[in-house]
């Protein structure tokens, strides 16, 4: 890296024709960088400060208190109490389930297919500039739009998924695919896969090209088979991107709301109720806003445990 | 010759698996869109047949009159559109100097600032919407546009920053340095050479957050309680009705309408799209 490599100091300046600075302090002084940039960045800073970070330590706050909308007596710091609950609260638990399974199936998922329609697109096959495009379009519909579609694709009476099933002769009668307790988790997985894998694939594109072909070119020469070929040039390349993006995915599933929240509303019996609709019909349903900073918290603890084990060998293996 | 033979052989069939494939991601993620659109230009009398079509037997315009007509679409469609463009605008203009300080200025507050893109993505959306809840409450910015806007711009500079910061990188110091030497000022250099030279990447990055904004769906349901403040999104879910049971054909209309905006910069944003995400994420 051009920071660490050694360079020559330039002679004492002064006289005409000297070359320019070339250390990066040197640089950063002729242009006067070296001095103070944080006036650039107060515009953006007092914001951030004031309706990003405060909020957030005063919703890490409000964990700790019995904090309800609506309420006319003054707000009390209750301690543990809230958490305390939290571990009593089946429903609570039951939907922590349910998140974790649907972000843990939705995000390996989405990243298997994705690899395979990335490697697929970095062939040289017809028709992938049709897949590419296509691939863009969940990416830029909202949320909202993807759930009401998916939710005609499933209709029990109306959908094409019930009449195309029943005609290739796979269902007799017709499925309520989001009203049944058994269907309508994978049903929604499903849709959450849908929407994330082109997101995923541009992205294990994007490093799958930044793998030089003369590298597979030498593995084949050498005898190497398409497997192998994948496991020894391939795979380690876009390891990096791979992890980046899972451990991103993971988080982004395991916050979701909006899709579910349009397709089920966390139904049938809960049986779709992720960790977030959960805290959203606490805080904006029942006015329980303390209950739900505190569920937020727990949130957090989730994602914090699976970051840790998931990137602590990378973190490893990079510090070695 | 035979085993050229067999090798041809082998790479035919590989090739006859890899269009299989394709094949099947193309049905996965094409079916739900082309149901939605032919649903948007199905007759009633169609829809609610028991035997469903893939494609409208007669097309009809009606269901995106009655979606027009049925809801203020409209209305909602503007308050997104000035949602959208104000939250994109502001947004970025308060990102152009702090991405540009973060990448010039190594100090302290822009290590700072990095670690907190980063952090600011891990944060469930319940956690900061509460006490934002309760900060503009006390504002009385609660069900007002402004209050959204207000949001919107908070949720958009992470993404913006890092997209921008990639851009500032691809700006070589050397010009500025020239412009330095030719007897430029600090601020003239920033924009006679360091601006002009963004703006690709700086429509890039407008043209993201518009979409971050206008599809955004949950802020919106919380803060926004009355129909004539609502944007689009929001909109939408009342098409589905109290107990989901929706009239598909104009449900399936809105939401194509709600798409177009954001397909369209998609179209024009793609290929900066990947190399803004990963031009950030290049060591400086």
């Amino acid at each position: 890296m051009s920071l660490t490599s050694p360079k020559p100091k330039p002679k004492a300046s002064g006289n005409r024709g000297t070359p320019p600075p070339r250390t990066p302090a040197q640089r950063k002084a002729a242009l006067g960088l070296d001095r103070g940039g944080w006036f650039l960045l107060l515009p953006a800073l007092i914001p951030i400060l004031i309706l990003s970070v405060g909020p957030l330590l005063y919703g890490v706050s409000l964990a700790f208190t019995d904090s309800q909308s609506g309420r006319t007596n003054p707000t009390e710091f209750v301690g543990l109490t809230n958490f305390a609950d939290l571990g009593h609260d089946s429903l609570f638990w039951d939907s922590f389930r349910i998140g974790l399974v649907w972000a843990f199936c939705v995000t390996a998922l989405q990243l298997l297919l994705a690899l395979g329609l990335a490697l697929l697109l970095n062939q040289n096959l017809r028709f992938r500039w049709l897949a590419r495009t296509l691939a863009l379009v969940p990416w830029a519909m909202p949320e909202v739009v993807v759930g009401i579609m998916w939710r005609l694709v499933y209709h029990q009476d109306a959908g094409i998924l019930n009449a195309t099933l029943k005609d290739l002769g796979f269902i007799n009668e017709n499925v309520d695919w989001l009203g049944s307790l058994s269907m309508a988790l994978p049903a929604v997985i499903v849709v959450g896969i849908w929407a994330g894998m082109p997101q995923t694939t541009v992205v294990l594109l994007a490093g799958l090209q930044n793998v030089p072909g003369e590298l597979r070119e030498a593995a084949a020469l050498d005898g190497a088979g398409i497997w192998r070929r994948f496991t020894a040039v391939t795979w380690p390349a876009i390891k990096p991107v791979i992890v980046a993006i899972t451990a991103l995915n993971f988080i982004w599933n395991f916050n979701s709301f909006g899709l579910v929240y349009v397709l089920t509303q966390g139904g049938p019996g809960g049986e779709t109720r992720l960790p977030m609709l959960f805290a959203y019909e606490e805080a904006f349903k029942y006015g329980q806003f303390g209950y739900a900073a505190a569920m937020g918290l727990a949130m957090i603890a989730v994602i914090a445990v699976f970051l840790t084990l998931f990137l602590r060998k990378r973190l490893k293996e990079e510090a070695a | 010759m035979s085993t050229v033979g067999t090798l041809r052989a082998k790479r035919a069939a590989g090739h006859t698996g890899q269009y299989l494939a394709l094949l099947a991601y193309l049905v996965f993620l094409a079916f739900p869109l082309l149901w939605l659109v032919s649903t948007a230009f199905k007759p009633a009398k169609e829809l609610g047949s028991i035997d469903p079509t893939w494609l409208p037997k007669d097309w009809t315009l009606e269901n995106f009159r009655v979606a027009f007509d049925s809801q203020p679409l409209l209305h909602s469609a503007l308050n997104s559109l000035i949602v959208a463009v104000s939250a994109a605008v502001i947004a970025v203009a308060i990102a152009i100097p702090a991405a540009y300080a973060m990448v010039r200025y190594k100090s302290k507050v822009s290590t700072a600032g990095t670690a907190w893109i980063l952090v600011s993505q891990m944060f469930p959306f319940v956690l900061i919407i509460i006490p934002l809840f309760l900060v503009l409450k006390n504002l009385h910015l609660i069900n007002s546009i402004g209050g959204l806007i207000i949001v919107y711009v908070v949720w958009n500079l992470p993404f913006s920053l890092w997209m921008l910061q990639g851009y500032v990188k691809a700006v070589p110091i050397s010009l500025e340095e020239a412009a330095a030497v030719d007897g430029a000022s600090r601020f003239r250099t920033l924009v006679s050479v360091v601006f002009p030279l963004l703006t690709p990447g700086l429509v890039a990055t407008l043209m993201f957050s518009f979409v971050t904004a206008w599809n955004e769906f949950f802020f919106a349901l919380v803060l926004l309680k009355s129909p004539e403040n609502q944007t689009m999104s929001v909109i939408l879910t009342r098409f589905l009705g109290a107990e989901g049971v929706a009239d598909l054909g104009p449900l399936a209309a809105a939401s194509v309408i709600a798409t177009i905006p954001s397909l369209l910069f998609f179209a024009l944003l793609q290929r900066r799209l990947v190399s803004g995400m990963l031009a950030g994420a290049v060591k400086g």
